[in-house]
């Protein structure tokens, strides 16, 4: 028995949510029609599925959990998530993964803007985002640990991989970036370099994965090269107000 | 009570607009279903909705939405109307009991031609005269605020959350072509009527997501030519904005979007060259109508939907097609609850605008 959520607002949903949650390792919504919070601070062990369009902040904190949504997602999806998974089978709006610790991200389609922003890594947390199409500007800003991985699946003619100001202050983490990219988005302080072999031991178990989740054909994605993208420097703004 | 401008007003809120490009009618209850999805990005302190193609028996008039504060406002604003106009018909603008909006102004209507021989001898021409009168009103006669002054077209609005505002002004008793609408969340501010969105001049009008941070730039600018910014919120200066580069230079609508959205110099001098002498050229001779902050902005005319994004995408905005139609609003799920199958859905960036020209010819003013 699924939840339908409708339109009703998502204080209620999110309760009737948690509630099934006690008792039962998987929880579907349907209906859903821009309701927030869906999957938020979700432990690990417990699959949230959603169909429809799910709100902002969708599995924000997600704390181990699986969200899986058969639809779009809106702006901030895991939003300082601290691990789990989240797949989305379409596309995301803004700031997708914003300040994201741990866990990973696949989207089928596109993002927007500002996608994977401040995404950071400590220890053995290492978050990943993978995107099937393109983003949007400010790509992994202030990115300071991570992994993006960036298909160029299905691009039409005269669309980008990414947008403008590609990895503004970006200091740490890296961008694997699949086939032509527009280099004059990228920010001032990023180099492009190829991979080693622990890249594309690590690559490989992702590309393996968003196969898996959304159908895709492995072989017709390794066709073309791949280059990581990473920053000069960890201190792009040393000297923003002084001199060196 | 103080009203905005005397007090700081950051805000958040949702925008949403539909437009059929054929002309085809569509009832209010789609987009009070759109923008009603969004609730929460609103916190009740402002709503609204412009709407055009919804007075055909009176296309030839100017429609006048007013608000009077108090009866020696009314009739003094009236006397001045009936100098000014020739009004044709006038009449309380219908409206029903919702428990949520209370204190309101009186609303009332107005539909009249322009007194020619008043108008020979001011020697504008007629929109010059039209914003002229509506600048006098709104500046001059304190509690009289003319929020609506297009022709066909009209702007519904009030304190209260949009879905509430809809339902009192019976929005689902009018078909448009081409319909915006407006959820506010001003967080530190009374709220009055006139406040809130859509702001009108003439058949622009204005929804807006977000706050302008060259506004006083803007201001300063668009006071030289006799505007007053007398709503005091930044919102009501795009309106302006458009009104002048539009009518009095005979800019393109697209070439008003660049205007306001041109992008950083940086990525100008990136451009081939055709391209950079005309973003040059634009950032030289306007720099005073160049808007910065984050916002996303819905315009609406006579002339069809323009919605544009600030250049550095600080404010989210989804667009979609399907047939006709042409959707707009903050979050996708507004879009879907009224187009479930859009045939094309993606998020309006930065400094790339998007106009959707109506097709069908309505009758421009001389």
């Amino acid at each position: 028995m699924s939840i339908v959520a409708g339109i009703r607002g998502y204080a209620e949903v999110n309760d009737e949510i948690k509630a099934e949650f006690l008792s039962k390792a998987k929880v579907t919504v349907t209906d859903v029609n821009g309701q927030r919070y869906l999957g938020n601070a979700l432990d690990g062990g417990k699959t949230l599925e959603i169909y429809g369009t799910a709100g902002n902040d969708l599995a924000f904190c997600l704390n181990g959990g699986r969200v899986v949504i058969h639809g779009h997602g809106q702006d901030a999806v895991g939003n300082t998530m601290g691990g789990g998974e989240i797949i989305i089978h379409g596309h995301a709006g803004d700031a997708l993964g914003y300040g994201m610790r741990d866990g990973q991200i696949y989207v089928r389609d596109n993002v927007c803007c500002r996608g994977g922003i401040h995404m950071k890594e400590f220890r053995s947390m290492k978050p990943v985002l993978v995107i099937g199409t393109n983003a949007g500007s400010f790509l992994g800003e202030y990115m300071a640990g991570g992994t993006i991985v960036l298909l160029g699946l299905n691009l039409k003619r005269g669309e980008k991989l990414f947008g403008t100001h590609c990895a503004s202050g970006m200091h740490g983490g890296k961008i694997f970036v699949r086939g032509s990219f527009p280099r004059e988005n990228l920010s001032p302080n990023i180099k492009a370099v190829s991979l080693n072999d622990d890249d594309r031991k690590e690559l490989d178990s992702y590309i393996r994965k968003y196969c898996r989740c959304f159908d895709a054909d492995y072989d017709e994605i390794m066709k073309k090269t791949f280059m990581k993208l990473i920053p000069e420097t960890s201190r792009p703004y040393a000297n923003l107000y002084t001199a060196d | 009570m103080l009203k905005e401008g005397q007090v700081r007003i950051p805000s958040g809120c949702a925008i949403a607009a539909i437009i059929d490009r054929k002309g085809g009618m569509i009832n209010g209850s789609e987009i009070i279903k759109s923008i009603a999805l969004m609730h929460d990005r609103s916190n009740g302190l402002g709503g609204g909705f412009a709407a055009y193609g919804i007075y055909p028996e009176h296309s030839d008039e100017y429609a006048f939405h007013i608000f009077f504060e108090n009866s020696e406002a009314h009739q003094k604003c009236e006397e001045f109307l009936f100098r000014h106009f020739n009004i044709d018909a006038a009449e309380r603008i219908p409206t029903k009991k919702v428990d949520s909006i209370s204190n309101g102004p009186d609303i009332w209507r107005y539909f009249g031609r322009v007194n020619r021989v008043r108008m020979k001898n001011s020697r504008l021409d007629e929109s010059e005269y039209v914003v002229q009168c509506v600048t006098k009103v709104n500046s001059a006669y304190d509690g009289a605020y003319i929020f609506s002054s297009g022709k066909n077209m009209g702007c519904f609005k009030a304190v209260g959350y949009p879905e509430d505002v809809g339902e009192f002004y019976m929005l689902d008793k009018y078909n448009a072509y081409l319909w915006t609408a407006h959820g506010r969340f001003p967080t530190n501010t009374p709220g009055w009527w006139g406040g809130a969105h859509p702001f009108n001049i003439l058949d622009w009008s204005i929804v807006h997501n977000g706050e302008i941070s060259s506004y006083d730039t803007n201001r300063r600018y668009i006071e030289q030519f006799g505007y007053k910014c007398t709503m005091q919120t930044d919102t009501e200066v795009i309106t302006y904005l458009f009104d002048h580069l539009i009518r009095h230079h005979g800019l393109p609508t697209n070439v008003a979007a660049d205007v306001l959205t041109a992008p950083e110099w940086d990525e100008i001098d990136r451009m081939d060259s055709e391209r950079r002498e005309y973003f040059t050229n634009l950032r030289a001779i306007y720099s005073g109508a160049l808007v910065n902050g984050p916002f996303s902005v819905i315009l609406g005319s006579n002339k069809g939907l323009l919605a544009i994004n600030d250049r550095l995408k600080l404010r989210s905005l989804t667009a979609a097609v399907k047939g006709d139609r042409a959707y707009f609003a903050s979050e996708e799920s507004a879009i879907r609850i009224i187009c479930p199958d859009p045939e094309k859905v993606w998020s309006v960036s930065g400094a790339e605008p998007v106009f959707v020209p109506l097709e069908i010819d309505e009758r421009e003013d001389d």
